[in-house]
């Protein structure tokens, strides 16, 4: 399959993703017969369907992120869902008029009551922000390998709930409401961006997801990409053949965390209210299992381990109590017979079949 | 902050800190014996420990526990629960390990397989005792089970809480004292057998070089076995100890207890069994003094801290790595 795909000529290889696009940009109105019972809203007590793919497209946007860190960088972040949060409310914080901080902006400055940071530059904000904490967590521990990272970083995702949801600044466990969008703050007006239809939500999102997606793949095959995969594959060796790690993991670290808070920023604009509970570990949980269970280290494997695990239990809503369980087996299951994920990066396959060769010749 | 409060009561919450973190020392123990062989931390140790909470609960409502003060009747329950809970505990270990573990170290999968697979075996066992939960809720009389539903399940109490005696001016109860008593015993009984017998020489064998141990004829595969039960049975004790002392249970308990209690084994040092038991003593010390100063808002942010803390100066934990380097 692979190999008659690049011998095909480019104007096919361009064709196919360009169709590819469009159908994701149609999808809201999907009506093509035989494919409608994909529509979630056809199921029983089913939900709204633009809604759902904005979610996956949310979900997507995040897992493209994280395999940043997990997937090419080899650091596993269990405390990703702390950027996605911080994305969250650096939005809410700043651009909603409820929020405590505009409030004492407000006062300081002496400002008018309807002043809050528009949603334009509360973007750029929440993503500089979120690299700045990928920074800072990571430059202390980012010398721990392995299992002791997975702790503290769940310790970092963790420690910014509880400061959310203790702090005043923060509006505490109510949240914040009265989040704006690209229209400013919710209300009637907002013709496009509005809280009834959110098709043009999830344009939104598949746009910024995709642009996210060519950046991401040309850093991937860049300098910084190659190093990411030799410093997984081997810290020391690569350290030898002269690539800072440190850096580049800190590097990891920072990107994978602005696309985080993209995507969180994203979520808070369009549900226009959060609170510390949207923001639980087990999120961060379900964040690394998309990605692994999609196949870490390809992208299209962790968008479609995203949608898979946003979509399937909006799909089968009537099934609701088995949700979780089915979920659990079939993790188990694709583990213990796809170890490298649904769609698998072709690297990382072949980097798991060397193991497990490795295993049966150090068995004999 | 509330410093006076600390200070004018600081041995009470010594104490207090000591019986939480003697429970977190003894769920820490399994993640401990299952890195310290394997080099895998087993994140669904935490529904082991879940497990083991219910079958003690079930024990204590089929003998028909009541509230009592008599040292033999507290004794043959504790003893019976402890019976429960290793068993069953045990038995889920065993089982995770032969159905998803296995597998993968066949195919030498890295870590964050195992990870993800636990993270699945995790939600499947917390399903199952959701349900049982929602079963154990449900109205006598046929209505609907929603009211309490998953959320708690009340365990017969063992122990009338009563204060034994006083040590300066902190209260010592007897369930404070069944508690550090039992996880204590229960953990020198642990070192002595990794340390003294010969199948915890193997243990320590193949921690120390599973190659080498294997020439040497030692079977790795029933040594992981052993392992896994063993955490089990301290999980199983565990949870014993928390029903004790909490009387209640849930289908999530183990999630932020095995949080904890893998804190509390990374602090110490992962892999090394007396290092459980400083970290799991450690950090419910530091947690009783967080609650405390803030008023319990910031406890496990408390935790967490001391945790990054310790591992930016000491990145091996307090007292290192060292199941295979103990008496080697």
């Amino acid at each position: 399959m692979g190999e008659r795909w690049r011998k095909l000529p480019m104007w096919q290889r361009l064709l196919a993703p360009a169709a590819g696009i469009v159908f994701l940009y149609y999808l809201p109105y999907l009506a093509i017969p035989g494919l409608e019972y994909v529509r979630t809203d056809f199921a029983e007590a089913g939900s709204n369907w633009s809604g759902v793919l904005f979610t996956c497209a949310v979900y997507a946007l995040v897992a493209i992120g994280l395999n940043v860190v997990v997937g090419l960088a080899g650091l596993l972040d269990l405390g990703y869902v702390g950027f996605f949060a911080i994305g969250a409310y650096t939005v809410g914080l700043f651009g909603s008029v409820e929020s405590p901080v505009v409030k004492m902006i407000q006062r300081t400055f002496d400002l008018p009551e309807t002043w809050a940071l528009a949603w334009g530059l509360c973007i750029p904000l929440a993503i500089a922000l979120t690299m700045i904490s990928g920074v800072i967590l990571g430059g202390p521990t980012l010398r721990l390998r392995g299992d002791y990272l997975a702790i503290v970083t769940m310790g970092f995702g963790e420690i910014i709930r509880i400061v959310a949801r203790n702090s005043e600044w923060t509006g505490g466990p109510q949240g914040i409401s009265a989040i704006p969008g690209p229209e400013g703050p919710p209300s009637q007006d907002n013709v496009v961006f509005g809280l009834i239809d959110p098709t043009p939500w999830y344009w939104l999102a598949i746009t910024v997801a995709l642009l996210l997606v060519v950046a991401t793949r040309r850093l991937e095959h860049s300098r910084v990409g190659r190093s990411w995969l030799a410093v997984r594959e081997d810290e020391d060796a690569a350290a030898v053949m002269g690539v800072q790690g440190f850096k580049y993991k800190l590097w990891a670290f920072a990107i994978g965390a602005c696309l985080g808070g993209m995507s969180g920023a994203l979520f808070a604009s369009r549900q226009t209210f959060i609170d510390p509970t949207n923001f639980g570990l087990a999120l961060s949980i379900t964040f690394v299992a998309m990605v692994v269970l999609g196949g870490a280290g390809n992208m299209f494997g962790v968008a479609f381990g995203a949608v898979l695990l946003t979509y399937l239990p909006e799909r089968f809503r009537e099934l609701q109590d088995w949700r979780p369980f089915a979920v659990g087996v079939a993790i188990v299951i694709v583990m213990i017979f796809k170890p490298a994920g649904l769609i698998p990066s072709r690297r990382r396959a072949r980097e798991l079949k060397d193991r497990a060769e490795e295993a049966v010749a150090a068995n004999v | 902050m509330n410093f006076d409060q600390l200070f004018a009561h600081i041995g009470q919450h010594t104490l207090d800190g000591l019986s939480k973190g003697a429970i977190y020392a003894l769920i820490a123990l399994g993640y401990t014996l299952v890195y310290g062989v394997l080099r895998l931390i087993n994140f669904a140790h935490s529904e082991v420990f879940m497990v083991g909470t219910f079958a003690v609960l079930g024990t204590w409502t089929a003998l028909g526990v009541t509230g009592t003060s008599s040292v033999t009747m507290i004794l043959v329950y504790c003893v019976a629960g402890l019976i429960a809970g290793a068993l069953a505990s045990g038995g889920t270990a065993l089982a995770v390990e032969r159905i998803a573990y296995r597998p993968l170290r066949k195919k030498n999968a890295p870590s964050l397989v195992f990870l993800i697979t636990a993270i699945g075996v995790s939600t499947v066992l917390m399903e199952i005792f959701g349900w049982v939960l929602v079963w154990l809720n449900r109205d006598v009389m046929g209505r609907d089970p929603k009211p309490f539903g998953r959320l708690i399940a009340g365990v017969p109490t063992v122990v009338e809480q009563k204060v034994l005696f006083k040590v300066g001016d902190a209260e010592v109860t007897n369930i404070m004292v069944i508690v550090i008593v039992a996880a204590i015993a229960m953990m020198i009984g642990l070192d002595i057998f990794i340390n003294r017998t010969r199948l915890g020489r193997g243990v320590r064998a193949v921690a120390q070089n599973p190659d080498t141990a294997a020439l040497m004829g030692v079977n790795k595969d029933r040594v992981i076995m052993l392992v896994f039960v063993l955490g089990g049975i301290m999980a199983g004790g565990a949870a014993m100890l928390y029903n004790l002392k909490l009387g209640t249970t849930k289908f999530d308990v183990g999630f932020l207890l095995g949080i904890k209690a893998f804190t509390a084994a990374v602090l110490g040092g992962i892999g090394n069994l007396r290092g459980a038991l400083l970290g799991g003593l450690l950090l419910g010390v530091v947690e009783v003094y967080a609650a405390t100063l803030t008023q319990s808002n910031w406890e496990d942010v408390a935790a967490f801290v001391v945790l990054v803390v310790v591992l930016m100066f000491r990145p091996t934990g307090l007292l290192g790595e060292s199941l295979g380097r103990a008496r080697a």
